[in-house]
């Protein structure tokens, strides 16, 4: 295990150069320049003396390399369009409430929809399965944005039951994003896991675990929950990265100051190092959850464990 | 008293298409310590019939319409499921065809081994390991206290069905259900399990039913025999009886099909098939089920009227047939002829 994990740290090197490598070369093809929009037109001297000041004069390769030592020092640069600020300081101030919103909808996702998947298993067929399933329809397949703007309407302003339509510091104010964010992944895994449990329950090995006359309770959470889960681990990896890095249209409609307005402005204004910067930090964290989902894959499935030392 | 007496046996599957009669009456008694062998092709109803008796057959859609499971005096079909499940893998064990999916993947082989003990005998975990060792070394498995830790997935399908043979004695069942034991296997492995099989049935004193297509099989293990056909019993015997004088044209048909290495009958050439398939169990006629296929039925006697009795041609010698071997005048010159 120990030799698994330190394998997979190591590959994650290439990796992450190959993610700088392509941010890099894509963000060069877009045409445009940190320092000629319309609005902010410059002469040509001082934009000169600003690309020289931020290396943007040298060759590509030299600006790659520059990059990558100062990832490698944990020094993302200076932003090239926000005056005296750094990539390090914006993902200081404004990443931590990104990844607690993106930790809490998953945690809310995990929570709730495994056991509402487990209870339509073992239901199946009867009015509380296709009531769930129904709900995990509903909840897959409307937008998070409608989501957030209907539970804004229905609790913030006709109930008025304390949570306040935006912000993020009291935990009344962390409810209605959360939830908004995390209903979709919430209904994806109740139907993953319920999918799952039914095949789980056809498994010749439950059979034997029922001959054995097993209580049900200990068939249902030693023998089959833990079969079950082994799919819905794999699906669990993207979709945590997924809610810390796509977080965006919610911090907008809530106005909470998250590291997703930066990311989509930095775009447009082809602020390279904000982008690269974060589109580093972020690779990062999808890499180290799909690494946690391996290991765990491991512990639940002893399989793949003789299968990768 | 019998240990197992099962009477009027009816599981019916409730499906889309309609009522599948999986098993349509069938009785049958098991004696303390003897072997009955059920035979048949597949579908004829026997792995239900076995199901049937554990309380194992999937609800829904299969359920027991009619008749009883009797066992030490108790009806299993009415007992409460708290209770079956103190019989099953305690007094009733039974294992299955297929060992490669009839473990757990993800739980370690002692595990597996040790919750029945536990469940049961209430034993400690250091008891139940020790157990657990005492089994594995019982059914032969090599270095049997370090392989203990070891996931199915790094034993073979001869030793994983010796592990099912030691978790279903683990609580020295008084009935063990064998539903093919050996059909999954290498041929190489079959006699070696079939023989550990009736070893320990001597050993733990057990009454066993075993299940399977295979007349070799229920010819050395046992002690009578069943012959069941679209979820009835066709005939029924002792085992040197029934193998000696078949009555029934599909039993017959059967033995048919073995092939038979020395005595006299050496069959030369191409073993015979049985022409035809088994009936639908949804949409049975009034008639004979085997009619069909049977080389002696035709459309004007009785075959077609009705469903004949099992009736007692012998003392202990059933048979469901209007064409049984003993009553058929020159039946001996048609089959060489």
């Amino acid at each position: 295990m120990t030799k698994f994990v330190v394998r997979r740290l190591v590959w994650t090197v290439p990796v992450i150069l190959l993610v700088i490598l392509m941010t890099f070369v894509m963000m060069r093809l877009i045409k445009g320049n940190p320092f000629r929009t319309s609005e902010r037109a410059i002469p040509a001297e001082i934009q000169q003396n600003l690309e020289r000041k931020f290396k943007l004069d040298r060759p590509w390769y030299v600006q790659y390399a520059n990059y990558v030592k100062g990832v490698a020092t944990f020094d993302l640069g200076p932003s090239l369009v926000l005056r005296n600020r750094d990539v390090n300081d914006i993902v200081k101030e404004h990443f931590p409430k990104s990844l607690e919103l993106g930790a809490l909808s998953f945690l809310f996702a995990f929570v709730f929809g495994i056991p509402l998947g487990v209870l339509a298993a073992l239901r199946a067929n009867s009015p509380l399965d296709y009531g769930s399933m129904f709900f995990s329809n509903v909840g897959f397949a409307v937008p998070s944005f409608l989501v957030a703007t209907l539970l804004i309407y229905v609790f913030s302003l006709k109930l008025d039951v304390g949570f306040p339509t935006s912000g993020w510091d009291s935990w009344e104010s962390k409810v209605l994003p959360t939830i908004a964010l995390g209903l979709g992944p919430m209904a994806y895994f109740a139907r993953l896991v319920r999918g799952t449990m039914l095949e789980t329950l056809q498994q010749d090995y439950i059979r034997t675990a029922k001959a054995k006359g097993l209580r049900w309770g200990r068939v249902i959470t030693l023998h089959v929950l833990r079969n079950s889960l082994i799919p819905v681990v794999t699906a669990a990896g993207p979709i945590l990265g997924f809610l810390i890095t796509g977080s965006f249209v919610i911090e907008q409609i809530f106005a909470i100051p998250g590291i997703g307005r930066y990311y989509v402005t930095a775009v447009t204004s082809r602020d390279y190092s904000v982008v690269m910067g974060l589109t580093v930090l972020l690779s990062v964290i999808v890499i180290f959850a799909n690494l946690i989902v391996d290991i765990l894959y491991g512990i639940l499935d002893p399989r793949t464990r003789d299968a990768r030392t | 008293m019998a240990l197992l007496e099962v009477n009027d046996l009816h599981t019916h599957f409730f499906t889309r298409e309609g009522v599948v009669r999986a098993v349509d009456g069938v009785s049958f008694s098991v004696e303390r310590g003897k072997t009955l062998g059920i035979v048949g092709e597949s579908g004829c109803g026997k792995s239900v019939t076995a199901l049937s008796i554990m309380g194992l057959i999937p609800q829904p859609p299969a359920r027991i319409v009619e008749g009883s499971v009797m066992f030490e005096g108790r009806d299993l079909v009415r007992l409460p499921e708290r209770e079956l499940e103190d019989v099953r893998g305690n007094e009733i064990s039974m294992i299955f065809q297929d060992p490669m999916t009839c473990l757990n993947p993800t739980l370690r082989i002692g595990t597996q081994i040790t919750e029945t003990v536990r469940r049961h005998q209430g034993l400690s975990r250091q008891d139940a390991r020790r157990r657990a060792v005492e089994l594995l070394e019982q059914v032969r498995i090599p270095n049997a206290a370090g392989r203990l830790d070891d996931y199915p997935h790094r034993y073979s399908g001869g030793m994983r069905q010796r592990v099912m043979i030691a978790m279903a004695l683990s609580c020295t069942p008084k009935l063990l259900i064998a539903d093919e034991p050996t059909t999954a296997l290498d041929v190489t492995v079959q006699a070696q399990v079939l023989d550990l099989l009736e070893e320990l049935r001597r050993e733990y004193q057990m009454a066993m039913i075993i299940i399977t297509h295979d007349m070799g099989v229920v010819a050395e293990a046992a002690d009578e025999i069943v012959v069941m056909y679209a979820g009835q019993i066709v005939e029924q015997a002792d085992v040197l009886e029934l193998f000696d004088h078949p009555e029934h044209p599909y039993t017959e048909a059967l033995l048919g099909a073995l092939p038979q290495l020395e005595g006299e009958g050496i069959r030369e050439g191409r073993l015979t098939a049985i022409p035809g398939r088994p009936p639908d169990l949804i949409q049975l006629p009034p008639a004979c089920r085997f009619a069909p296929r049977c080389r002696y039925a035709n459309r004007h006697d009785a075959c077609a009227q009705g469903v004949p009795e099992l009736r007692e041609l012998r003392p202990g010698h059933f048979v469901r047939s209007g064409h049984p071997a003993s009553e058929r005048a020159g039946a001996r010159a048609e089959v060489t002829a």
